[in-house]
């Protein structure tokens, strides 16, 4: 893997907008619900055994929590003949279990109706309205703007405005794959799997990848964020569709899933979170949810059934880790997360998210301050999460090629087995865990926070960790000398797993301790009102919040780095 | 050939074309032009090979049933044939040692659960076949072979090679169950290895049934214990690959397990006994593998501890017992 940061012009691998995936997803916009919808009646159907009678129970289980959602957490992106719509299902469900004159197959029709209904409202609603245009102009105002600000602060006077001296690769720096990435990309399709740590990451990622000349990915986004306007336009500028994390009911999960999966299967580049939301401990995923990663193996098994059987047909894995010095977010999500696994009495901060003074506030200091963002892009894998190199071929663990669509044959046809494809994504997720470790990038403020933090456990040896963050911050210090000779233990043995190609590190990590751990103090959680590690008057190191210095150790949680201590 | 595996092949061959392997070209002669293995005759259906390429080439489906000292060679000289496509069922009931490159259990005295693998882990890790499962149960080879009605359980996380066991392996005399849990089904069989050798040994102290009922329900609780530490769960361990097979053990003196239990006891030392056996008895090595992981994990197994002491540190099998019997168990059973 390249060491050096990449910073150069990728040209776009699809110069005409036409031909991306993503255009003509939107021009065939119609159609592509339609199928949706279609598809997903079909798995519906085939889930209740075309079993009339549990088709029904599902519809009023549907029906049900409908109801109940458009009574207790309506929102404002909600359409306004929410109400309507399902009261007309409920009349039609009513009227069909009581008419005695209809028989048996007039029934099912008629439920069927409903269902057809229903997966088409939900196929559209979910359905991203990606406009070339605004896309345009998202993509400007992120680079452009950025740029400004950044050259601003750091190039004096008037020439500042026009200055090109820095750009956004400056403080973003992208290693990694980049090449392969971009050859896959254009010979099959992508789907990109990045960590998840802060809210700035789908935009960071959107840039990534037109940086990388990549046309736009479609990914799933909350659709409370669509209840904003302005976040509306840039969620649909970016080729979002919409994840309503309201709607549990069997036939919107299907929908979702076979929306997911049509659209890889016709060739559009996707993103997942697999982490499902921002990781609350500051730690790298290690359970991903599945539902969405399912989608992806089972779009490839379709493609293999349609016989497409060549590299246009193949589906890649990409995994992105994403490192920080500094999470934004950090304090209330390591409070939301020690409220839901410990004993900590619940109380909700102020989402730091919440309001966009505070969102430009952050963006004003990040590009005028500088704390550096390294974005990691990983060995793309097949489905079942092999190596591929850049013709897309699979190889397994000891370089010999393989053919990815075995795994979906048996007695020499390619099958529908989900119960194999549920474990075959099971197997995914745990490849996609181990990657996201071994593309980790290991900062100097990682290193300073997990050896401060692991000092300071082994001093209060017999709290538990609840009990722990309780002390009173006044009361803790660490002595300097003390704290890097650790610290040096603690980089020795990343320096070790490195060799073993079992993480990375920053080239920042290359000069003498005192330097690296300055660096470290420098950078830890910098815009935090409180810091989560500062060297006071007398040289030795404090911390004025130990719950945030305990979410950026968890960044090295995994190697087994805690068993030096 | 081993004679569970003629067992095995012998079953398979009363629906499928059966192709077996084996590494000495004169049982590959036995087997084509006499239809005997060892003597014994066998389905003149099934052909033999020494070529792992031609038999991968042409079975979808494969029956390892090696003994668990040749396992990993066998399973690496079979790698480079092996697809994703292939379905790869075991039935050899041992753990494997897995540490860092040069290092040795000698060295190191506590292991934890990444150092061991379970003959189904050997394979993942070994090849690229995916689809893995295994066989384990009261099987008794002799009596298989002698056609007497028995069960086993097929175990694998994925149906279709549940299924497809099934559909092999099922005849009138031979019932097949599935299980989900293989790593569960797995280490039933093989920690009942560690009392069945307990059962030897009572056996050769000259003590009756109720000590081996004792024995055996203890020892169930045990192999509960350290299954469920080792990743199994307590569903698989009660039954037939568990208790079945525990409960058929401890009573066969056929059992290599058994018969060095029983010579201990009858004071021969551990040396004479593994020079004068042809193959390794399992329970031996998996005795020492578990003392080594239940000192890494600070948990407590008497009856695999005193074994080991007996075994490897001239402990006399009277004061083991003498021991287990003032153990303080006080609860009968507090795993379900």
């Amino acid at each position: 893997m390249a060491e050096g940061y990449i910073k150069h012009q990728y040209e776009p691998i699809l110069p005409q907008k036409d031909e991306w995936p993503v255009v003509k997803l939107s021009k065939n916009r119609k159609d592509f619900v339609k199928k949706v919808a279609e598809a997903s009646k079909k798995s519906v159907l085939e889930i209740t055994g075309n079993n009339t009678d549990l088709l029904k129970e599902e519809l009023e289980t549907t029906l049900y929590r409908e109801k109940l959602r458009i009574k207790q957490n309506p929102w404002a992106v909600d359409p306004d003949d929410d109400s309507d719509f399902w009261r007309k299902v409920r009349q039609v469900l009513v009227q069909t279990s009581a008419d005695p004159h209809l028989n048996k197959t007039q029934k099912k029709k008629k439920y069927l109706e409903v269902l057809d209904d229903i997966t088409m409202r939900y196929s559209e609603e979910i359905a991203s309205n990606f406009v070339h245009t605004h896309y345009k102009v998202t993509r400007r105002i992120v680079t452009f703007g950025f740029a400004r600000l950044l050259n601003a602060a750091r190039v004096k006077g008037i020439k500042s405005l026009f200055s090109n001296q820095y750009t956004l690769q400056d403080k973003i720096q992208i290693v990694g794959e980049t090449d392969q990435i971009r050859e896959l990309a254009s010979k099959g399709t992508i789907v990109m799997v990045p960590t998840h740590f802060s809210n700035l990451d789908s935009i960071l990622i959107g840039w990534i990848i037109s940086v990388l000349g990549l046309p736009p990915f479609i990914y799933g986004a909350g659709l409370n964020l669509f209840n904003i306007g302005i976040f509306a336009y840039f969620m649909n500028a970016l080729g979002a569709y919409k994840v309503d994390r309201r709607k549990k009911n069997l036939l919107y999960l299907e929908t979702l899933k076979t929306y997911s999966s049509e659209a890889i299967q016709d060739g559009v580049h996707s993103l997942f979170f697999p982490g499902g939301t921002r990781s609350r401990s500051g730690m790298i995923e290690k359970k991903l949810k599945l539902g969405l990663l399912s989608t992806a193996v089972e779009a490839q098994r379709a493609n293999y059934q349609k016989g497409l059987h060549d590299v246009g047909g193949k589906i890649f894995i990409v995994p992105v880790t994403i490192n920080y010095h500094f999470v934004l977010e950090a304090p209330s999500l390591i409070q939301e997360y020690l409220s839901i696994t410990g004993q900590e009495r619940y109380y909700k901060e102020r989402d730091e998210f919440s309001t966009s003074y505070k969102i430009s506030k952050f963006l004003v200091k990040f590009f005028t301050k500088g704390s550096d963002i390294s974005v990691s892009i990983g060995k793309a894998m097949d489905v079942l999460g092999n190596y591929v190199d850049t013709a897309g071929n699979s190889f397994d663990r000891h370089g010999r090629k393989i053919d990815t669509r075995d795994y979906f044959i048996s007695n020499g046809k390619v099958t529908v087995d989900s119960q194999r494809e549920e474990e075959y994504t099971h197997h995914l997720g745990r490849r996609i865990v181990e990657e996201f470790h071994i593309n980790n990038r290991v900062f100097s403020s990682h290193l300073v926070a997990f050896t401060a933090f692991q000092l300071i456990k082994r001093e209060n040896r017999k709290l538990d960790l609840y009990n722990l963050l309780r002390l009173p911050e006044e009361d803790i210090f660490l002595v300097y000398v003390e704290f890097k000779e650790a610290c040096e233990m603690v980089l020795n043995r990343i320096f070790e797993l490195e060799e073993a190609g079992k993480l990375q590190v920053a080239p920042h990590m290359r000069q003498d301790i005192d330097s690296i751990i300055n660096h470290g103090l420098d950078n830890v959680g910098m815009y935090h009102a409180k810091r989560p590690l500062i060297k006071n008057n007398n040289g030795n190191i404090e911390t004025q919040d130990l719950s945030v210095l305990y979410f950026y150790h968890n960044r090295l949680i995994g190697y087994d780095l805690e068993k030096l201590f | 050939m081993g004679s569970f595996g003629t067992a095995i092949a012998n079953i398979l061959a009363e629906k499928s074309k059966v192709i077996a392997f084996a590494r000495r070209a004169e049982v590959v002669d036995e087997i084509n032009h006499e239809h005997k293995v060892d003597g014994l005759a066998i389905n003149p259906i099934i052909k033999g090979t020494q070529d792992p390429q031609y038999l991968c080439e042409n079975c979808d489906t494969i029956f390892f049933m090696v003994p668990s000292a040749a396992f990993q060679e066998v399973i690496r000289s079979f790698s480079p044939y092996l697809y994703p496509y292939h379905l790869v069922i075991h039935g050899t009931k041992g753990l494997c040692l897995n540490l860092p490159e040069g290092q040795k259990l000698s060295q190191i005295q506590t292991i934890s659960r990444e150092n061991i693998l379970t003959m189904s882990e050997v394979i993942l890790k070994e090849t690229v076949a995916i689809r893995v499962g295994c066989l384990a149960g009261p099987n008794l080879a002799k009596e298989l072979y002698a056609g007497q009605p028995a069960a086993t359980v097929v175990a694998s996380k994925y149906n279709e090679v549940i299924l497809e066991g099934q559909r092999l392996l099922r005849t009138d005399k031979f019932q097949v169950y599935g299980n989900s849990d293989i790593v569960g089904v797995e280490l039933s069989g093989v920690l009942k290895n560690i009392i069945a050798i307990a059962a030897g040994a009572l056996a050769g102290m000259g003590l009756g049934e109720n000590a081996k009922g004792l024995l055996i329900s203890r020892g169930m609780v045990e192999l509960v214990y350290l299954g469920n530490a080792l990743g199994g769960s307590v569903k698989s361990f009660i039954g037939l690959a568990g208790i079945g097979d525990l409960v058929a053990t401890c009573n066969s003196t056929l059992s290599r397990n058994y018969t060095v239990g029983y010579r201990l006891a009858k004071g021969e030392k551990l040396e004479e006994i593994q020079a004068s056996m042809e193959e390794v008895a399992e329970g031996i090595n998996t005795i020492r593998l578990m003392k080594a992981f239940v000192e890494g994990r600070g948990m407590r197994a008497p009856i695999t501890e005193n074994l080991y002491k007996v075994l490897f540190e001239d402990l006399k099998i009277e004061d083991a017992l003498q021991y287990l019997m003032k153990y303080p168990f006080s609860v009968d059973v507090d795993f379900l």
